[in-house]
């Protein structure tokens, strides 16, 4: 089970916002892409998930090239996305929120009630919540129901797009404990962050986006400690 | 007073009653909404158009096309300004084929709502890819084009329209009349219950939970695997069904049309309906037909006034109750923790 993305070229219009990039994700691995704002991360994620076109470059997921495939139909296949900004259906209740991430398998009843409990069981503070309209939970828990119901859909690899952002400190250390912990069941995991600091502690390895290239890529815990990288992405550069 | 909320009040009553309780409560429902075209003695009457065939067209009518309207707005959240472009397909189908073959009503009425949503189909596939503001500016231009095309060709007459378009044969023996609309109203009202029982049976199903999620967040919706293009040209689709029978209807009910018959007013007028009694929920869609389409029939004593007065009832009301009269459950806003007992 393994992501390649091959001299991926995405454009907004006239603009580039994705200048031949690519990179690999290995089975049982965290992937992380770190950057600045601009720099083409929630780009990247869209386009692998589908709901942006790319210009030009493949995507190759388990052998096959998607990079035709709609979003809708990537999910059947075992790619999930936990979208930016949490993305959840803020009218319906946590329990329906968790549904709808199962939409494409037709209700399977017993599938259904197997997955619940895992994902309660990853996220207690969900099923406290279960009937609560996703629209009212607080940052946090609506962070912990995207992810949830990214795993409803049972997916090979996981994509996460700034799961840390607008969240308390400790709700993001929380987040990223159960990121690792969802890795170890066996999900794979393509991370998109600001957060570096937090990131590159999780991830196996890490991508450096600027301005749509690759500018760097190595194994996550070289990078926390290249002084280029302290400085520029961590904010404790020695001067 | 103040808490009191007449959705919730008639939900309450649904969710206790038992099976018989509800067929007894649905019968009684129909059988009132049926007897309505005996009421024209009472404070109901319409002071200068006969209060039977005011019932008919525009009350029956706007609901049937409020009902269909509202699937494409309140159901999947797309703004459709040119719903009046069905409603004439389905008119001008009927009065073509009432005018060049010996078809009846009902033999024309499957071809009417086929015809719509044939061009439901063929408008949707290009277009749905648009949001909002787009797809609004898009359909609004549509139905114009239907108008235009019926105003400029002269296979539809043009302006003058086509006339002596046949009545419908009789049901059960019972003859339609000019001067006794009854049994038209009853007609319309059987499509009405049929297009609520279609609803009804959608929104529990696939298809509206695809819907819901479509118009909460179109981008999370296809990352859960929902085809949101197919289903948004499904529900677009539909909706031109239900505003091609009602074009079928209105085209039998009136025997003449013409193109002036469907401006722009008439998409901005259901759609008033729809945000009026409030969007998304179909017992509000409801009320809100009925009362856009009689109201104006029944101030008619105040002769010029009664636009404006019409105006001012809309703007008051919208100002009282943004949400329409009665408003789809907002469970954005409600902190409901039942069911939390781990």
């Amino acid at each position: 089970m393994r992501l390649e993305i091959k001299d991926l070229h995405v454009h907004y219009g006239k603009i580039e916002a994705i200048k031949g990039i690519s990179i690999v994700v290995n089975e049982g691995e965290i992937v992380t892409l770190i950057g600045a704002n601009g720099a083409g991360k929630t780009t990247m994620l869209k386009t692998i998930s589908g709901l942006r076109p790319a210009t030009s470059g493949q995507i190759i997921f388990n052998g096959e090239d998607i990079t035709g495939v709609p979003a809708h139909k990537r999910v059947d296949l075992g790619l999930s996305q936990a979208p930016e900004g949490r993305g959840i259906f803020p009218g319906m209740t946590v329990l329906e929120n968790l549904e709808m991430g199962k939409f494409h398998r037709h209700d399977r009843k017993k599938e259904m009630a197997e997955d619940l409990d895992k994902v309660y069981t990853l996220f207690p503070r969900l099923k406290e919540r279960i009937s609560q309209a996703g629209g009212t939970l607080s940052g946090g828990e609506q962070q912990m129901l995207a992810i949830g119901r990214a795993l409803m859909a049972r997916p090979k690899v996981l994509l996460l797009d700034e799961p840390s952002m607008g969240l308390a400190p400790q709700m993001i250390a929380n987040i990223f404990r159960i990121i690792t912990e969802i890795n170890k069941t066996g999900v794979t995991i393509l991370l998109v962050e600001q957060n570096a600091q937090q990131a590159l502690q999780r991830a196996h390895r890490a991508y450096i986006l600027e301005t749509g290239n690759v500018v760097k890529e190595a194994k996550a815990s070289d990078l926390l400690n290249d002084p280029a990288v302290r400085e520029a992405y961590l904010g404790t550069g020695a001067h | 007073m103040k808490n009191f909320n007449l959705r919730d009040f008639g939900a309450g009553i649904w969710e206790r009653s038992n099976r018989y309780q509800r067929i007894a409560i649905v019968l009684l429902v129909i059988t009132l909404a049926a007897l309505l075209p005996f009421a024209g003695a009472s404070f109901l009457a319409t002071p200068v158009a006969a209060y039977d065939a005011v019932l008919v067209y525009p009350v029956a009518i706007f609901v049937l096309m409020s009902l269909g309207l509202n699937i494409v707005v309140g159901k999947s959240g797309m703004l459709d300004l040119g719903y009046v472009a069905f409603f004439a397909i389905g008119a001008y189908t009927n009065g073509l084929l009432s005018m060049h073959t010996g078809l009846n009503t009902w033999e024309i009425m499957p071809i009417g709502i086929g015809a719509a949503m044939f061009a439901g189909v063929l408008l949707g596939i290009p277009t749905l890819r648009l949001r909002g503001d787009y797809l609004a500016i898009v359909t609004l231009g549509f139905g114009e084009i239907i108008r235009i095309v019926a105003l400029n060709v002269s296979w539809t007459n043009g302006p003058n329209g086509i006339s002596g378009i046949q009545m419908p044969p009789p049901i059960l023996g019972k003859e339609f009349a000019l001067d006794d609309q009854k049994l038209f109203f009853w007609v319309v009202l059987v499509m009405i219950l049929l297009t609520i029982w279609m609803i009804r049976r959608l929104t529990v199903r696939r298809p509206g939970r695809a819907w819901e999620a479509i118009r909460q967040d179109e981008d999370a919706a296809e990352l859960m695997g929902v085809p949101t293009l197919k289903y948004k040209i499904w529900s677009f689709t539909l909706g031109a069904a239900i505003g091609g029978a009602a074009g079928v209807l209105y085209a039998a009910k009136n025997l003449f049309i013409s193109p002036e018959m469907f401006t722009l007013n008439v998409s901005i007028l259901i759609l008033a309906c729809v945000v009026f009694g409030g969007i998304g929920n179909i017992w509000g869609v409801i009320l809100g037909g009925a009362i856009l389409g009689y109201l104006p029939d029944r101030i008619r004593f105040i002769s010029d006034a009664r636009l404006l007065v019409f105006g001012l009832v809309l703007v008051v009301v919208m100002n009282f109750r943004p949400d329409g009269l009665l408003p789809r459950k907002k469970r954005e806003k409600a902190l409901i923790k039942k069911g939390a007992n781990a």
